[in-house]
């Protein structure tokens, strides 16, 4: 196809045809600010609603300023991005939103790493000329999310991610005007509506609207509690983040600086959560040889393809959505809550210590965990297996407000028993990794062989949903594997319809799976952040010296003193759980505005 | 938020999913099928959003934010006697604002409210064409002219 040329700020500038100004732009050096416009590139993830009118530019010939976002290149264009018309422009759309924001940044969350924040300080406000009335809403506190929609600017980011990529349907724009605002169905609160609290929505957020509940106080409590035995689980994402919370590159690996700092911190044994998806590994993989063997046996009524359990926002969605096909699934519970159950069973016991004076903690990229650990099912005697989830920015939080120099740090090993993991675990972070994990495991369980290769690349990648057939010596397994709800919901739909012939399928619902967590630090719509954690994860499963679940040591102890084998009763009991229909929402009708 | 549960007739929802399937259940044809739900009970309650959710495949949240976004839309059933106050120019100008504001009084409601007991709802409109009998208030399909605020109490007193 042919070029398009067109020059901005003086510069000419070359560009293929339907590139917006916004892009060519970038091409030269020019940053024009944004604000509602996010684009995570390599993710396919787009919200362009032109709304907020921050990326304003002055193109010639054109009576009206034109977003750079949502506004196309034409052959000849000249453009001009910091024009007196434009700069005053901006300020004034940015002085009106800042006219119906709250002021308090100096407490807000998000102070700091607010996009609101930076454009304002970008554009040089220094002043809000324009007074009036301010929007008010109730807060909405959910066990993961927080919504204070006083905050909100109306970018729409949160309700593309919740409708196109996720098809949630949590979110939408009601009422107009004045009132206009992002809300669930009827203005209820999150936890009455079809949420996942997946926490993609926090992610995109630009302004302090969206945040995570906030535990570290609980943490700190529990930490300075001298009959408390405190124990933490880090789940694989974190390590290939937290990093950037402290301004180091992203993809660069934590986690000998992770171990130190929580050792810092005085929690009594720092373990892996990497432990516990060797032991998901363990009965997920033992599952799926199971109905596997059964279907080849002329067993027909197995039901396959077996769909991966291991995210929280996953299994909230198939609830919601699929309930009717509840019997798909792993039952294998996540590996945050097989951790919880072992150590408040297996470990308490080895240390001598009652289950209600161990506290579980977890960090996790994730805020579905926040909701999954508060589950009834999950529960003793009310006692639940992990007692507070922590997302990687939380912990970063509690590591400032500790006076820890993380840059400083030495590294630091795991504790044993409970921190010893093999490469297969740590890729759980990454999407592809749980399915190439318990492929590493089935295919040597399966066919009695050793791999000749431990990598396999045919089911790495970005795509939202890839497949791959793996050979088990003579058998060919067919795997699926969607990152994002609304890629899950293609595959799903194809099962429901019959069309489907994959045996299995790894679900994770977040974009490039836990690394791209609600719960990690902001990717200010990088994809190459999400792009590098994922470089990161492959080189930590690479520099394992195990790098196979079922050749964990730890793990074949833990069989051998207390479970048994995989999916024995005691596994059953501890490790495994059972879904619920959540798809009746209650309808409550909202009384009238007075 | 108050939790009134209505219970919608099996006649009209079945209505409703006829009217859905009329138009092929296409989520693109959502704001003719709220159209026609509105017709159908009257108003769009909590309950029929949910029905039309379900058969267009649109999440209720979606729904919601239509009905919210449209004034034609309404959340609450109507009085037996809806009033409509003309608030156009000339009837303004001639002081619909203080008949108006004499509605509110007597009924204790505010705009788009209906009273308790379902006898009354209040609305505003924007002229019906009958500019000489300013200011105009329709209750039904009846018209009263020149009405002032002490004769708002006479108009009530004929539906009572």
């Amino acid at each position: 196809m042919d070029k398009i040329n067109l020059t901005i700020d003086n510069k000419p500038v070359q560009v293929d045809p339907g590139t917006s100004i916004l892009k060519a732009a970038e091409q030269v050096g020019i940053k024009i600010p944004t604000l509602c416009y996010l684009h995570l590139e390599d993710l396919n993830i787009e919200n362009k609603p032109g709304g907020c009118r921050i990326c304003v530019v002055e193109v010639q010939g054109r009576k009206n300023l034109a977003p750079a976002c949502a506004t196309a290149c034409m052959e000849g264009m000249f453009v001009r991005t910091n024009t007196v018309r434009v700069l005053n422009s901006r300020r004034t759309v940015m002085e009106l939103i800042l006219s119906d924001h709250p002021s308090d940044c100096l407490v807000c969350a998000k102070s700091g790493k607010c996009d609101l924040q930076k454009t304002a300080q970008d554009l040089g406000i220094r002043e809000v000329h324009y007074k009036g009335e301010q929007s008010h809403y109730k807060e909405d506190r959910s066990p993961s999310i927080i919504r204070d929609m006083d905050k909100c600017i109306l970018c729409r980011r949160c309700e593309m991610m919740c409708n196109e990529f996720q098809t949630v349907g949590a979110l939408s724009g009601v009422n107009r005007g004045f009132e206009a605002v992002v809300a669930p169905a009827f203005e209820q609160d999150l936890v009455k509506s079809t949420c996942t609290f997946c926490g993609q929505c926090v992610a995109v957020c630009p302004t302090g609207a969206l945040t995570e509940v906030d535990h570290t106080d609980n943490i700190i409590r529990a930490l300075a509690n001298p009959k408390k035995t405190v124990i933490v689980q880090t789940a694989p994402a974190v390590r290939a983040a937290l990093g950037e919370e402290f301004g180091m590159e992203p993809g660069t690996l934590v986690t000998g600086k992770l171990v130190t700092a929580l050792k810092q911190l005085g929690f009594d044994y720092v373990f892996d959560t990497d432990f516990a998806a060797d032991l998901t590994i363990m009965e997920e993989g033992t599952e799926l040889l199971t109905r596997l063997t059964s279907y080849l046996n002329g067993n027909k009524e197995v039901p396959l393809p077996i769909l991966t359990s291991c995210c929280p926002a996953w299994v909230n969605f198939f609830e919601e959505y699929y309930p009717e096909m509840e019997d798909i699934p792993s039952t294998a519970r996540s590996p945050q809550q097989m951790f919880g159950a072992i150590a408040k069973t297996y470990f308490a016991n080895k240390i001598g210590v009652d289950r209600k004076e161990l506290v579980v903690t977890s960090i996790m990229p994730c805020l579905a965990k926040k909701f999954e650990c508060q589950r009834e099912e999950f529960k003793t005697d009310g006692n639940p297996d992990v007692d507070f989830s922590l997302s990687t920015r939380e912990l970063a939080a509690l590591i400032k407000q500790s006076n820890i120099d993380f840059l400083s740090l030495p590294d630091s090993d795991f504790d044993a028993p409970m921190g010893e993991s093999t490469g297969a675990a740590v890729i759980f972070g990454t999407t592809g990794g749980v399915i190439e994990a318990a492929v590493r495991t089935a295919y040597e369980v399966y066919t009695g062989k050793q791999l000749q290769k431990i990598d396999f690349e045919e089911l790495r990648g970005m795509e939202g949903i890839r497949h791959a057939t793996i050979d088990f010596n003579g058998l060919p397994i067919n795997i699926g594997i969607a990152h994002g709800l609304g890629n899950a919901r293609k595959l799903l739909d194809s099962i429901k319809a019959g069309t489907c012939n994959f045996h299995a399928i790894e679900i994770m619902a977040c974009p490039g799976g836990c690394i791209g967590g609600g719960g990690q630090p902001l990717h200010h719509g990088q994809s190459s952040v999400i792009m590098a954690r994922q470089r990161a994860i492959y080189q930590e499963d690479a520099n394992k010296p195990i790098r196979k679940s079922h050749e964990n040591p730890y793990i074949t102890k833990l069989y051998e003193e207390f479970l048994g084998k995989p999916l024995s009763e005691k596994s059953h009991h501890l490790l495994h759980t059972h879904y619920f229909n959540r798809s009746k929402v209650k309808v409550v009708i909202p009384k009238s505005k007075s | 938020m108050s939790s009134i549960q209505i219970e919608l007739h099996e006649n009209q929802v079945k209505e409703l999913v006829e009217v859905c399937r009329s138009f092929n259940n296409d989520p693109i044809e959502l704001i003719n099928v709220l159209h026609k739900a509105q017709g159908i009970f009257g108003y769009l309650p909590a309950e029929v959003q949910e029905i039309v959710s379900r058969e267009l495949n649109v999440p209720v949240a979606k729904v919601y934010g239509v009905v919210t976004f449209y004034s034609f839309f309404t959340m609450l059933p109507k009085g037996q006697n809806p009033i409509s106050i003309c608030l156009g120019t000339a009837c303004y100008v001639r002081g619909a604002e203080k008949v108006l504001d004499e509605f509110k009084k007597k009924l204790k409601i505010a705009v788009g409210e209906t009273t308790p007991d379902g006898k009354f709802s209040l609305n505003c409109l924007r002229c019906v064409g009958a500019c000489g009998l300013a200011p105009v208030v329709m209750v039904g399909d009846r018209t009263f002219g020149r009405v002032s605020p002490d004769g708002v109490q006479q108009i009530l007193d004929e539906y009572v």
